[in-house]
């Protein structure tokens, strides 16, 4: 017998299975097959396995599966809608803000969540935002242009 | 693996076991402060109060095993709340997150330095979910938001099994890592005294970098002026220069009476030094640790005395 734990994960209700130590990042890649959110250190470090929780970011390796009962949980794999890119993809597509891809799905949901918050950020601010995700390919540039880019 | 789901009343409970039948963990969320105090008090084995996490669960990643059991306090209406009283105090719940605290800017105009201090800790996803409570009871020498709360003169709301009691923040630390909360302990909420008219706190740390790092050295100051801008109250607490957050009295002392004159500022950054028993480690010296600490107590009470007056 497993916990069984009703969420919303990307607008649509969603049951599942876990133990009491299980994250919601390991719920959400094994359990969920919902593999668009990255696993890297494990400890809140590097923000691959970011996810929007209840309007807010997180690292999906900080929560607890258990605690996700009756959550609004936002992964990369909700961004586009009817076969359309977020605005966000296709900016990152458009700069070049991506080489071996691991941090992007967690660098996409943490831009949308500071679109969300502050729809003007200037370039600072964007800077200090994303210093939670971890990059070790493209040196920020493109990844902070293409932010700017939707920048209403 | 064997899990097994149960429902007591209005609490989530669950629980984990090993293929051998022995409990790994069992999990509980708590809606009143009665029944956090109830499982704190039934419980046999080892017991963790669980915040936002961001300290325990990295730790279960390195291979800390588990606790026995893993009370989730953040429901407690009482750990989530902020409010200012008529006298004009605030109440701080012991789990509200940095950014709950941030987005607060009655307490943000009020305390300056606390709030800048709580926001320094991590990304914008660690705001999401670490608590002022956990950053306390966590008891790391470094904690960014402890030498801010000590100089605030704050105090600890404490509930237990046996009934409630109130200490000072700067009792709770004992060694880095441990508290003198008993195991049926834990934090409900901080009491910030009432402001007198221009008094104002600021807080400011080292990191060798900007972001995503955790101090090296860090100082607080909280202080009133009169109103010929003399200091005629003031707090001064150094952090990761010792095993527990340092109280500078006699560094505060030097402030008294002052309006921070170059002369004033000079004797306070030695009496800072004087005071500082940091280790030396690969991210600093004890030298450097030392000297930097000075400088910025001196930059914390420059800008507490510029925000005091304004
Ligand atoms: C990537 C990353 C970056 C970080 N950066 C910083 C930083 O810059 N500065 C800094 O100071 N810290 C930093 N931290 C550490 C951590 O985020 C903070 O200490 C945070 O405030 C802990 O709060 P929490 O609610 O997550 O604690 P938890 O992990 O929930 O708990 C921490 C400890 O406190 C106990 N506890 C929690 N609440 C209570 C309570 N109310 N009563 C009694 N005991 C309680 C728990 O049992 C546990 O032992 C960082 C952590 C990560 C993962
Ligand atoms: S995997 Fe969660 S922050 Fe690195
Ligand atoms: S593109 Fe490779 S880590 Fe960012």
């Amino acid at each position: 017998m497993t916990i069984s734990i009703h969420a919303s994960v990307n607008g649509e209700p969603c049951q599942f299975q876990c133990g009491t130590t299980d994250t919601l990042l390991k719920v959400l890649r094994e359990n969920l097959q919902l593999t668009g959110t990255k696993q890297g250190c494990g400890t809140g470090d590097c923000g691959a396995c970011s996810v929007i929780m209840n309007g807010e970011l997180v690292c999906a390796c900080l929560v607890l599966a258990v605690e996700c009962g009756q959550a609004d949980i936002r992964t990369v794999e909700g961004l586009s809608s009817a076969g359309q890119l977020h605005s966000l993809q296709q900016a990152f597509l458009d700069n070049a803000a991506l080489q071996c891809g691991i941090c992007t799905p967690g660098l996409l949901m943490a831009s949308k969540a500071l679109l969300d918050k502050h729809p003007q950020p200037d370039e600072t601010q964007i800077r200090y935002w994303i210093a939670g995700n971890l990059c070790r390919c493209t040196g920020y540039d493109k990844i902070v242009r293409a932010i700017m880019g939707c920048v209403s | 693996m064997l899990r097994i789901p149960l429902k007591s009343g209005k609490w989530f409970f669950a629980i984990t076991f090993s293929a051998a039948g022995t409990v790994i963990m069992e999990y509980c969320a708590p809606v009143t402060l009665a029944e956090v105090c109830a499982a704190l008090g039934a419980a046999s084995g080892t017991v963790k109060v669980f915040a936002g996490g961001t300290d325990l669960l990295p730790r279960f990643v390195a291979g800390v095993n588990p606790p026995a059991l893993l009370i989730d306090i953040k429901h407690v209406p009482e750990t989530r709340e902020i409010r200012r009283l008529a006298e004009g105090g605030f109440v701080i719940g012991s789990a509200c997150s940095g950014g709950q605290i941030s987005a607060h800017t009655e307490l943000v105009r009020s305390w300056p330095g606390l709030t800048e201090a709580m926001d320094l800790i991590g990304s914008v996803q660690i705001q999401s979910r670490a608590t002022l409570g956990g950053n306390l009871c966590n008891a790391s020498p470094a904690a960014d938001s402890v030498p801010a709360l000590i100089a605030s003169r704050a105090r600890c709301r404490i509930a237990g099994s046996d009934g409630e009691r109130e200490l000072p923040v700067e009792d709770i630390i004992v060694s880095p890592g441990r508290t003198c909360l008993r195991q049926d302990e834990f934090i409900v909420s901080f009491f910030l005294p009432a402001r007198n008219p221009r008094s104002a706190d600021a807080y400011l740390r080292m990191t060798p970098r900007t972001e995503m790092d955790i101090a090296i050295a860090s100082a607080a100051v909280n202080l009133t002026v009169d109103e010929q801008g003399v200091v005629n109250e003031c707090h001064v607490v150094l952090g990761a220069v010792g095993p527990v957050p340092v109280y500078a009295l006699p560094a505060a002392r030097i402030l008294l009476g002052s309006r921070l004159d170059e002369e004033v500022r000079q004797r306070f950054r030695r009496q800072i030094s004087a005071l500082c028993r940091p280790i030396s480690d690969k991210r600093g010296s004890a030298e450097y640790r030392t000297d930097v600490t000075a400088v910025l107590a001196d930059r914390a009470a420059m800008t507490a005395y510029n925000r005091a007056l304004l």
